[in-house]
């Protein structure tokens, strides 16, 4: 039996595993599908990582190489090349890998999986079903890991990070990219990523279109983008035609919680993540999440902090269970799409209670409010500025919680000029 | 010289494949493309058709209630998946009542078991998904669903393996006949000499007849459009669910697959050749009309669209004889709907076509079964034994499906090894989810490269033609 046991080695469960061993877990177990461990940091060859962590600027595997090296000054055992094929109410997980199939046991569990992306079909993008269609993330992959670029002439579809990142990427090989489409009047990236990959490379970024024909069989030839209206539907006579071998899609992230769905943990449908207390527990038990399985993240770094709270909070778990009184529930309201953590429990502990969530359009001056079930402010938190493409975090203090019920609600709200 | 020349690797060739290879005589078989399964086999509802729905006395009902039976047996003697879910179809009001009646009468005129016409609420009873729209329906017991591509390839397999030759990118240009008889069918690639041929050409079947016939038939492209969702939406039907036919249309089906996904579709547009796009305006249209039967599907959750097309005749039936203009040439043609329940039945009358040509003798030996490992289905024993016998089985490249490297490989050593990666899904499933190869896709890639020993630029997705990487990096790519 181990204290405990960490599924997935990206930056959510290396970021875990050190810190539960700093936490004075002793017989912790880290399991990693791929052969390396790192996750998607491995292909993320690019800089902007660890700003707030190392407090330097890093690539992704050099980002996962600090937390490695961490790993090393500790007992926790690695377990690579691994499949984890189940996990159940029990916290019993079943895992295969080169020399069999086992079953293990933790008094707690992690769930540091992360996300995939979504692909065409998510979209159901209309055209001919030849080659030239990748997600960004594969694209990447090819170029990063093996050493092949997918294409020459290239329309990106999409304004998440990984597609702003490849725009950059193939346009240092050699390919021209051609323009990057995305249907939201906002982009979905980082502000930075837009600055540094499409402004700085004069890559046109077209807002309020999407890509309503993809052309050319065996090969994509072509693409034909609209403009939409503000119900998404594509506007009849603003059609453009690029030229191209090559369709990237960095159209969303998608938390992957098979294993989580198949153990009966509590999905929230807005996250497709885990629901989660404050301590990041799931529904079940000593069962814990952090980072991109639960919530998509825009950095590493937060990805890393989220994984220390759950692995605080699974140290706690083992050590000295404490038994809660009850909780509260986070609501939204206005143009929060959702929050995490979704409950509190009670009573609080701790000094600052971390609420992140996203909206869903563009705030200027504005105002984050969080009131109880009775209509009285919590608390307050001016912004300069709120997008979509980037992940909000207030901290509430713990003792403005005290003798709340039932809910509290987050809210944005325009500041009055 | 062969004896039987069969042209087109689609699941009615390799049928008639499967059967003549137990005889004594030279066989092969000529694709042009780069796999067998690759054409109308890969892409349409995966359905075999109780029989309710072809006229009495066609060649459809016929084959359709002969075939759906043995497909039944060959899904268990070659290990290919196969769920007999049965199958409703809906009425959405009284006159559809009225209509589902002609087609139960029907069904027991083509000689269909189990078939029961249904109420509203026996309806809702056996599938609490339907919507209120629903009137009542007709039920078929003998309805099921199959992996149409493993089914194919299962059939291919074992005719290779009983001594077929098979050549794939093979397409075929030109067939004259020699002062002996025989045929000589020219091909992209080279000659090849046979006393008979069987044209199981799909949507080409027509000018595949027309290269050394007269025009005896016209084959139409039909082609219908559908959504693949994720296994989160399997739960939303438990049979296969049609549509009463109307002045609607035909309607478009719901169907769970065998490996846990559910299709929507298909709609019905003729189109010129080859012609595999989807289009927006046919996808919403299958999405309503598909609303009518179940309500809550969440096409958030599709993984993939499609387009497959029927090989429609100008008869209206299935065309299974001998051309009329060239002795010795059998057509296996207007392969529409319901040829994929039919193909064992039509396997079969092949054979005893060429059979009454010439009586070549069953083989002494022959296999006519094969055996498949699929590791997500093995106990934990015999996982854990596979894994210490060969430890590939115990690394997982496709999360989606379980689909261990061990799979992957063998998939190599088999009769016709794959050559592209939507081949190496279509014999392990991997890249078949909802991730759709977005993980697992280079790696299969990498894979086939090593095996095949291919360079970078000839991996394909697909067909010939479908490369995936054009470039290596630092190379230079001149202007672009």
């Amino acid at each position: 039996m181990y204290d405990l046991i960490i599924i997935g080695a990206g930056p959510a469960g290396l970021s875990a595993a050190v810190s539960a061993w700093q936490a004075d877990l002793k017989s912790i177990l880290l399991i990693e599908r791929d052969r390396e461990l790192g996750g998607i940091l491995n292909q993320c060859i690019h800089n902007g990582f660890g700003l707030h962590l190392f407090k330097e600027e890093l690539t992704g595997p050099e980002f996962a190489g600090r937390l490695i090296e961490m790993l090393k000054d500790t007992d926790v055992e690695v377990m690579s090349d691994t499949m984890v094929l189940d996990i159940n109410g029990d916290h019993e997980v079943s895992l295969i890998n080169t020399h069999g199939y086992q079953k293990v046991q933790g008094k707690a569990v992690i769930l540091a999986m992360g996300c995939r992306e979504r692909t065409r079909g998510a979209i159901a993008i209309p055209g001919s079903r030849g080659s030239g269609v990748y997600t960004a993330g594969t694209a990447q992959r090819y170029i990063n890991m093996d050493g092949y670029l997918v294409g020459k002439r290239v329309v990106i579809l999409g304004s998440g990070d990984i597609g702003l990142i490849m725009a950059r990427r193939m346009t240092l090989e050699g390919a021209k990219v051609l323009a990057c489409v995305e249907i939201n009047p906002y982009s979905s990236g980082l502000q930075r990523n837009i600055k540094q990959c499409l402004e700085d490379f004069d890559i046109p970024l077209y807002l309020s279109h999407t890509i309503t024909d993809i052309k050319g069989y065996p090969r994509v030839s072509q693409v034909v983008v609209s403009r939409v209206d503000e119900k998404f539907r594509p506007i009849p006579g603003t059609e453009m035609t690029f030229d191209c071998d090559t369709v990237l899609l960095s159209i969303g992230l998608i938390p992957e919680n098979e294993l989580s769905r198949a153990a009966g943990i509590v999905i929230d449908p807005r996250t497709k993540g885990p629901l989660v207390w404050e301590n990041m527990e799931t529904s079940i038990d000593g069962v814990f999440a952090c980072g991109n399985v639960v919530q998509v993240h825009d950095l590493a770094d937060n990805v890393a902090a989220e994984a220390r709270k759950a692995a605080v909070a699974a140290a706690r778990y083992v050590q000295d269970n404490q038994p809660h009184t009850g909780e509260l529930t986070v609501k939204t309201a206005g143009n929060v799409t959702y929050t995490v953590p979704q409950r509190i429990h009670l009573p609080v502990t701790d000094k600052l209670v971390e609420i992140s969530f996203r909206t869903n359009r563009v705030f200027g001056q504005c105002a984050v409010e969080v009131v109880d079930k009775d209509g009285n402010a919590v608390c307050r938190f001016k912004r300069e500025y709120i997008t979509p493409g980037e992940l909000q975090k207030i901290a509430v203090p713990g003792k403005l919680l005290e003798g709340r019920e039932e809910y509290l609600t987050v809210k944005v709200t325009e500041e009055q000029k | 010289m062969y004896d039987v020349i069969i042209i087109g690797g689609g699941v009615v060739g390799s049928a008639a494949a499967y059967y003549l290879s137990q005889h004594d005589l030279k066989l092969l078989m000529l694709e042009a493309f780069n796999d067998v399964a690759d054409g109308t086999t890969k892409a349409n509802s995966a359905v075999i058709h109780a029989g309710y729905d072809p006229k009495p006395g066609s060649l459809m009902a016929k084959y359709n209630v002969e075939g759906s039976k043995l497909t039944r047996e060959l899904a268990k003697k070659l290990d290919v998946p196969y769920v007999n879910d049965g199958s409703l179809v809906l009425a959405f009001s009284p006159e559809d009542l009225e209509t589902l009646k002609e087609l139960y009468d029907r069904g027991i005129a083509n000689g269909v078991e189990q078939l029961k016409l249904l109420n509203y609420e026996e309806t809702k009873d056996i599938e609490p998904g339907i919507s209120e729209n629903v009137y009542g329906s007709l039920y078929a017991g003998t309805s099921a669903v199959i992996s149409p591509w493993e089914y194919c390839l299962a059939l291919a397999e074992t005719a290779v393996r009983n001594g077929m030759d098979l050549k794939l990118s093979n397409e075929v240009t030109g067939i004259r006949k020699n002062e002996d008889g025989s045929f000589t069918v020219t091909t992209v690639k080279g000659e090849y000499q046979g006393r008979y041929v069987i044209n199981a050409a799909g949507i080409y079947a027509d000018k595949v007849h027309e290269m050394i016939g007269q025009k005896e038939f016209t084959i139409t492209p039909v082609r219908g459009q559908y959504f693949l969702l994720d296994k989160s939406q399997f739960p939303k039907a438990r049979h296969t669910l049609f549509q009463c036919p109307s002045e609607r249309g035909k309607g478009v089906a719901v169907t769970p697959t065998v490996h846990g996904n559910l299709i929507v579709g298909p709609d019905a547009t003729r189109v010129n050749g080859e012609d595999l796009d989807t289009t927006a305006d046919i996808l919403s249209y299958v999405r309503e009309t598909a609303s009518l039967s179940i309500k809550d599907i969440d096409y958030q959750e599709n993984i993939r669209n499609f387009s497959g097309l029927r090989a429609r005749s100008d008869r209206g039936d299935f065309i299974i004889e001998e051309s009329h203009s060239v002795p010795d040439f059998f057509n296996l043609a207007g392969m529409a709907s319901p040829a994929l329940s039919s193909a064992a039945a039509i396997g079969i009358a092949a054979r005893e076509w060429v059979l009454s040509k010439h009586p070549y003798p069953k083989k002494e030996d022959y296999v006519d079964s094969r055996r498949k490992i699929r590791f997500k289905q093995l106990s934990d024993e015999e996982k854990n034994r596979i894994i210490k016998e060969d430890p590939a089985y115990g690394r997982i490249i496709c999360r989606c499906e379980t689909v261990t490297e061990g799979e992957i490989r063998a998939t190599f050593k088999t009769p016709i090894p794959p050559r592209s990666i939507d081949a190496v899904k279509r014999r392990t499933n991997a890249g078949m989810g909802r991730c759709q190869g977005g993980f697992c896709g280079e790696r299969v890639a990498m894979i086939l490269k090593e095996e095949l020993g291919l360079d970078y630029d000839e991996i394909l997705q697909d067909r010939e033609g479908t490369v995936v990487l054009e470039k290596k990096a630092k190379e230079d790519y001149g202007n672009v």
